[in-house]
């Protein structure tokens, strides 16, 4: 297996800097942390940012050139909201193959202020900028689509939204790395402006600026430099299976299931459930999880495709407290995206930082005790999901 | 006649409005926007899906509205009122279809489940767009 054996972040926010500052910092810190030196590190993956130009296209490079060339060789990829963990794929992949022993993965992004908007220009031929010309959907429009069918099919309720919102403020509250560090109250949550019905400004996840790296490395490599880590038990990275019946952003249109009936599981839930496949493991057996909450809405949809509910029970979950800190599987501790505020290619290796402190029982006030396993999970744009399994 | 905002995703012919999309001649696959030359079911090599009109009429699948003007490129009406949108689930083709609702709908007047018929309407600056709108008789 893979060993996670550094993890650092630069705190999210709305800095203002070059993302490859936030990148490096991150690096930096994911290095000390190892007791590494960049020079050590024989392989650089870096997920992209579409926001910054050229050097956001070939981060792997941004950053290695920034750190210094070192002769190390370099990637960079796309995934949308995925980008860091196909980032930790390539990385782990190139480690398990016996083609390096120390793998650096850095994501990190620099945002413009508001809601998302396409990538400048007429491009006529591509989906992201026809939705926003054509319907004005933007992704708010998007998640806010997911939530009303969670409450028409399943009763879900404004509250049970705000609710989410509570419980990720107050363990966001705990994380100095978080962009949000107020705790909030339902009736604030409620008070905020609609902004895509039934979603309020306080459902919704800003955009942020923020940097995470993580520092991989073979088992046999830590056993000769003495490094201790958090083992990865699986990377799933699969795509969906057609016919996909879900309407997804940036599409217009879900696949056709008139030829072919749908799959027998949505791709929500395949992303999961790949990964508990790989690791031989299921629901049951985690500690802790961090799901993608690009909503509030959403992150009840992640309980049941995760496997932690039946389909439907999310919200009596919610209020049974279980998944709060405390509770018997905390759903992100580290704040989650209501206290961050989404930096695209960053947060999934976010992510895979909180899981590492939370197994190492270096998370601090937001610590859930006697963690073994921690699951990360997210979907972006465009089919790209991913979900990341490390154990103790 | 006031121009299409895209071509070749939908008509209007005597004031009647229908999507257009690709069935596959071979499996029976349907895709919105029309997508020839290769067919996206995975057991398929068909390689001439050929243009069809789609269901005029579905049921909603869900639907929100926005709440803010939307940002570039949108061109959002001044004064704007918040633009409505459906996902509309077509059951011969099996297809969700994400539209705006004509402005005579809101949020507070849809559920998911009604059904709703094809029609277009004018964006801000002109073009016309397909949207879901009350069924007539
Ligand atoms: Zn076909």
């Amino acid at each position: 297996m893979t060993l996670v054996v550094g993890a650092g972040m630069h705190p999210w926010g709305k800095w203002g800097r070059p993302f490859v500052e936030y990148g490096v910092a991150a690096a930096r810190r994911a290095l000390a942390d190892a007791g590494l030196l960049w020079t050590d590190v024989q392989f650089v993956v870096g997920a992209d940012t579409i926001r910054n130009g050229y050097p956001g296209f070939v981060a792997g490079s941004s950053f290695a050139q920034a750190l210094g060339w070192s002769g190390a060789r370099f990637a960079s990829c796309y995934a949308a909201c995925a980008s860091g963990a196909h980032a930790i794929e390539i990385a782990r992949t190139r480690i398990l193959a016996g083609l390096c022993d120390v793998a650096l993965v850095i994501g990190a992004d620099s945002t413009p202020k508001g809601f998302f908007k396409p990538v400048g220009g007429d491009r006529h031929d591509d989906p992201d900028w026809l939705r926003f010309r054509l319907l004005g959907a933007s992704n708010p429009a998007y998640f806010a689509l997911y939530a009303r069918r969670r409450m028409a099919l399943y009763g879900s309720t404004a509250q049970d939204f705000a609710a989410v919102k509570v419980k990720n403020a107050r363990a966001g509250s705990l994380n100095p790395n978080a962009r949000y560090r107020k705790t909030v109250t339902a009736e604030e949550v409620l008070a905020s402006p609609m902004v895509a019905d039934p979603l309020r400004l306080m459902d919704i996840c800003a955009t942020s600026d923020g940097g995470a790296a993580v520092v991989l490395a073979s088992e046999s490599f830590a056993r000769r430099r003495g490094l201790s880590g958090v083992r990865i038990a699986a990377v799933s990275t699969v795509g969906p299976t057609f016919p996909n019946t879900v309407l997804e952003m940036p599409n217009f249109a879900t696949d056709s299931s008139a030829a072919v009936p749908p799959p027998e599981r949505a791709f929500r839930s395949s992303i999961a459930s790949a990964a508990y496949e790989e690791a031989g493991v299921g629901p049951g057996d985690l500690s802790l999880a961090e799901v993608y909450d690009l909503s509030t809405a959403l992150e009840l949809d992640w309980y049941e495709d995760i496997g932690l509910c039946e389909p439907g029970e999310a919200a009596e979950m919610l209020r049974s407290g279980e998944t709060a800190l405390g509770g018997k599987v905390p759903v992100n501790p580290s704040g989650g995206l209501a206290s961050f505020g989404e930096a695209i290619p960053a947060q999934a290796i976010a992510q895979v930082c909180e899981l590492t402190w939370q197994l190492r029982g270096a998370a601090g006030a937001r610590q859930v005790e006697g963690a073994r396993l921690g699951l990360a999970v997210n979907q972006g744009l465009f089919g790209h999901g991913s979900a990341i399994i490390t154990v103790v | 006649m006031a121009r299409l905002a895209i071509d070749g995703w939908f008509t209007i012919e005597d004031g009647v409005t229908h999507l257009l999309g690709t069935r596959c001649p071979g499996c029976g696959t349907v895709c919105f926007p029309p997508q020839p030359g290769f067919c996206r079911n995975p057991r398929c090599e068909d390689d001439s899906p050929a243009l069809a009109r789609l269901s005029r009429r579905g049921r909603v699948w869900s639907y929100t509205n926005a709440c803010y003007p939307p940002p570039a490129p949108y061109v959002p009406a001044e004064p704007y009122t918040p633009v409505t949108l459906a996902a509309v689930e077509l059951e011969r083709e099996g297809i969700v279809v994400l539209g705006q609702v004509t402005p005579d709908l809101t949020v507070a007047d849809l559920s998911v489940g009604m059904e709703l018929e094809l029609t277009s309407g004018p964006l801000a600056d002109g073009p016309l767009v397909w949207m879901w709108g009350r069924p007539h008789a």
